[in-house]
């Protein structure tokens, strides 16, 4: 083996000099701890050692196959959305103080705490909740952990989700609350799209530990009946949980004003770069109240003072319920989460600022608006299906055109764009229906260059 | 001794940037801003008239959110200023941080993903515009499997528990479709394993039964065999440990687990010290992970995003969660064929740019680099063992059992602790202020006392374990002489010591600013 640049001891000199302080003639000595019969004495089937330029050129070229959002107009959303990535949060979360840190704590790692401190206080703004814990791996299992919170506060264990929640979003809520929450649908109105609040107090019983909804909901229109849906779970003596798109709260109330007790959501939106949907980001909100703190598994830290009079510190809250004391008898599994994604989300937001992010929320509703007005004009297709406001995603519908989404979608490929997420196998129900997405990325030249495309699809 | 006295005018010299940053809210203006937002132009205004008013009063957020207002460079500033006040593995030494293998994660790599071509994909794309990002998850893949004695991989969990729970949640499945659910209701687990082989699990729905080690620090073969019955699902459990022992039982404990019907699940998040040395499909588990921010150099990202890929057994692939990276001889597609899947247990499939990075450190490796990696793991770490062990106060547990060691080792500094009265917590205080990090101490609950956990993976120098070693002892010499020197640590840092009592208290923890102001305001 060649002295490799990664590995400073791997100088045969000094590793010779090693092993002679520790009275041994060779490693594999050492190796002895590992019984002879289950040792691996081949060699492995891989590659051999690679200079750094070759594997640059060999990746970039596997890499150049994909074809990105700079590369094509993208109207797909979905649960990752495309906005645009200022440059301040590219250096700040390229640092390498934060990039390549890990776990050490608030005198080593100042830095991670305030700036996670400082993400979770803007997130409190932004959902109306004076809690807010260590963030987790995204949107879906945030919703597992909110899930499971409510089943250990209510000790009940029956959960009503709107059936126009996204299935593979649900999946991952069932995984995470396993055996503690039975999920159950509630329907949803034809025409609006809303929630049925009939259907829901048919459902909702003293068994009910939550009710859940989302806002925007996945179909992309927003469930303007949230304060009563909160009202109905409340009666009833459950809790109410709302998963949000944070950047919608740029101009959509709070659910801590409307009455949620726990909110969770997706802050892939704040500063990070999609990466195939490798750069999520789940948030959880909740009452700051002991028993709410106490049935999260999540860690989590609060402000404090130090020794030196005027000097912030940090320091774990309630440490003892996390797996990594309670193990077995812990909510959840925790651990190695998203804070480097926090630390840019708190970048993102602090640059944005109250007014910046209530401009953004408007640009992106015009935007969606245009393109639904847009869209609307294309004999045959049907946008949105439901009649109630909608943020930056909405349900289009080719039934009368005859055409699946995936034929559209193959068809728009060769006009450079990416249509919207083909929803017709999750929801029968909706028929040849696709959901777009639209954001302050597109120009009406983009949004008019989908439309002129589609004209000439369906024509 | 020359170059002792250069590590000590280098270390002794060290001071922390110490800026006392306010928090953001503190700096912000009204009026002032750190970004101009694209608006619609007056056509768009014009065709769709007043959106807002299409929101129910009721719904609209009535006053603008509480963000603090800053210019560009104030928040590049005031980020800029607590990345200096953090520490990072290209700070200096974190071999004091086991369990968590902090090596080196190369530049390259960081140029890689972030790429347009890799961070400005939509895991929504048609597969047709994504044949790279594919590409390079089923090439891992099949190197992971290679690695591992593995059949399949998925690399949907995004960090070491997360993987544990999908591996739990497989196993669940399993004795579901063999229509065993009901009876199969325990899994057993060792207490040196991660926290998350019991807490996963757990939450899951199974009973966990947790073994103890015996007086050679691994558990007795018998107690497994008293612990397992017509109800055991099955065995997860972590090996090598994070005490740096080897459970040379594994054949057996996997064996006597098969025999009552159960499935083993290994965890290799810590694969650092057998890489090309072992591979525990071949030894007889069902199920496994690694962690690519541990052994295969992906950056820890200040606690993330991780990436963990579990590996399983051909009759277990059935259960892996959707989509499964499939190959058809001339396209990479994503699988969602598969009627047993568990579902999902994350969004999409896993963090990709990890998935990227691994692959090109596994390349830059190679088959005898990955080899290098482990034997200079285990050099390094038994190197920096008789180096610990000549310093008063500090002693190895189980060291007549296991005085070799793999990746890593649990000292203790219960000596120290009685005879001075200083002990973990003085330790990790005053390290810091020789600007080396802090030391992992141990997972609950307590089995060594005063434990700490020290890793020194092999992209750290033998300069590295020196100095490393040198400041242990010089917090040894001045626990025995000068106590109130770590008595009153940090001194050097960022902060003073906090007060940690806002910990337990509701009227003063605060989560956010907003409750901070609320309760002290």
């Amino acid at each position: 083996m060649p002295v490799h640049p990664y590995i400073p001891n791997s100088d045969p000199e000094v590793k010779k000099e090693m092993l002679r302080a520790l009275g041994v003639k060779d490693a594999e000595e050492l190796f002895a701890v590992i019984p002879e019969k289950i040792r691996f004495r081949k060699n492995l089937n891989l590659p051999p050692s690679t200079p750094e330029y070759e594997v640059r050129r060999h990746v970039e070229q596997i890499l150049a196959k994909n074809k990105n959002s700079n590369e094509m107009l993208t109207f797909v959303g979905g649960g990752c959305w495309p906005h645009y990535v200022p440059a301040v949060c590219d250096e700040i979360n390229s640092r390498s103080e934060f990039l390549t840190a890990y776990t050490g704590d608030v005198y080593s790692d100042l830095g991670r705490f305030q700036a996670l401190f400082e993400f979770q206080s803007m997130i409190g703004e932004l959902v109306g909740m004076d809690a807010v814990t260590f963030p987790t791996y995204d949107w879906p299992t945030a919703a597992g952990d909110a899930l499971r919170m409510a089943a250990i506060l209510t000790g009940r264990h029956e959960i009503l989700v709107p059936k126009t929640i996204n299935p593979d979003r649900l999946s991952v809520m069932s995984n995470f609350s396993g055996s503690l929450a039975r999920i159950k649908h509630v329907g949803y109105d034809r025409q609006t799209g809303q929630m049925s609040l009939e259907d829901l107090k048919s459902k909702i019983s003293t068994n009910t530990a939550a009710v859940y909804i989302e806002n925007p909901s996945y179909l992309g229109f927003i469930e303007t009946d949230c304060k009563e849906i909160g009202e109905i779970a409340h009666d009833k003596g459950a809790l109410f949980l709302v998963g949000v798109e944070p950047l919608s709260l740029g101009i959509l109330a709070p659910p801590g004003e409307y009455g949620a007790d726990i909110v969770c959501g997706e802050g892939q939106p704040l500063g990070v770069h999609m990466s195939y949907g490798g750069g999520s980001l789940g948030f959880l909100g909740c009452h700051d109240d002991e028993r709410y703190l106490s049935a999260t598994g999540h860690r989590l830290i609060s402000i404090t003072k130090t020794k030196r009079e005027g000097e912030w510190g940090f320091t774990f809250v309630l440490p003892e319920r996390s797996m990594y004391t309670g193990r077995d008898k812990s909510a959840c599994i925790t651990g190695t989460s998203t804070i480097l994604w926090a630390i840019t989300g708190a970048v993102y937001l602090s640059l944005l600022g109250p007014k910046g992010i209530k401009e953004l929320a408007e640009t992106i509703m015009k935007n969606s608006y245009y393109t639904i007005k847009r869209l609307s004009e294309i004999n045959g297709v049907r946008v949105p299906l439901f009649n109630s406001p909608h943020f930056e995603e909405y349900t289009v519908n080719f039934d009368k055109t005859r055409r699946s989404v995936r034929e559209v979608n193959k068809a728009l490929m060769k006009f450079g764009i990416q249509g919207g997420k083909d929803i017709s196998s999750e929801f029968p129900e909706l028929g040849s229906t696709a959901l777009y997405c639209t954001t302050e990325l597109h120009t009406r030249e983009d949004i008019d260059k989908l439309g002129s495309a589609l004209d000439e699809v369906l024509r | 001794m020359e170059d002792t006295v250069k590590v000590v005018e280098r270390e002794m010299a060290y001071r922390a940037v110490a800026w006392n940053e306010p928090i953001i809210y503190q700096l912000s203006r009204s009026g002032r801003r750190g970004s101009m937002v694209s608006r619609p132009d007056e056509k768009v205004n014009a065709t769709v008239g007043h959106v807002l008013s299409k929101i129910p009063e009721k719904l609209r957020r009535k006053s603008l959110p509480k963000l603090p207002e800053l210019s560009e460079p104030e928040v590049v500033r005031h980020y800029i200023r607590l990345s200096q006040q953090n520490y990072g593995v290209d700070s200096g030494i974190s071999v004091g941080v086991g369990t968590c293998t902090m090596k080196y994660s190369p530049k390259v790599n960081e140029a890689l993903v972030r790429s347009p071509k890799l961070a400005e994909i939509h895991p929504l794309q048609d597969e047709e515009t994504v044949q790279g990002a594919l590409e390079i998850m089923y090439r891992l893949g099949k190197w992971l499997c290679e690695i591992s004695g593995m059949d399949e991989f998925s690399m949907q969990p995004r960090g070491g528990a997360h993987a544990v729970l999908t591996n739990a949640r497989i196993i669940r499945k399993y004795h579901e479709l063999k229509g065993e659910l009901d009876q199969r209701n325990e899994m057993i687990t060792t207490v040196l394993s991660h926290p998350c082989n019991g807490a996963a699990p757990a939450a899951t729905g199974f009973k966990v039964i947790t073994l103890y080690p015996d007086e050679t620090g691994i558990p007795n073969v018998e107690a497994l065999k008293a612990a397992v019955s017509k109800h055991t699902a099955g065995l997860m459990m972590t090996n090598p440990y994070d005490t740096g022992v080897f459970d040379k039982n594994i054949v057996k404990y996997i064996k006597i687990i098969h025999e009552a019907g159960g499935l083993a699940a290994i965890d290799q998040a810590n694969a650092n010290s057998i890489l090309g040395r072992l591979r525990i499909g071949d030894v007889g588990a069902d199920l496994c992970h690694f962690n690519l921010h541990k052994s295969f150099s992906t950056p820890h990202g200040s606690a993330g995003p991780g990436s963990a890929p579990i590996g399983v057994k051909k009759e277990l692939s059935k259960f892996l969660p959707v989509p499964v990276v499939a190959y058809d001889g001339t396209k990479y597609y994503l699988d969602y064929n598969r009627p047993h899947t568990i579902g999902k247990t994350a969004g999409f499939y896993g963090v990709i740019p990890n998935v990227v990075r691994a692959y090109a450190w596994i390349m830059s490796m190679g088959e005898e680099g990955l080899k290098e990696t482990s034997e200079v793991a285990v050099v390094n770490n038994n190197y920096l063992i008789q180096k610990l062990l000549k310093i008063r106060g500090v002693t190895l547990p189980w060291n007549e059992s296991h005085p070799r060691r793999l990746q890593e080792a649990r000292f203790s500094l219960q000596k120290m602790k009685e005879e001075t009265g200083i002990g973990v917590d003085g330790l990790n205080r005053r390290i810091v202020d020789f600007g080396i990090q802090r030391c992992f101490l141990a997972h609950e609950p307590p089995i060594v006392p005063e434990p700490f956990t020290p890793e020194p993976p092999e992209s750290n120098s033998k300069e590295d374990l020196d100095q490393f070693a040198w400041a242990i002892q010089r917090i040894s010499d001045e626990a025995y002489s000068t106590p109130e020197i770590v008595l009153n640590a940090p001194h050097n840092c960022a902060i003073t010591e906090v007060d940690s009592s806002p910990s337990k208290d509701p009227k003063k923890w605060a989560l956010t600013w907003r409750a901070y102001l609320k309760k002290h305001g």
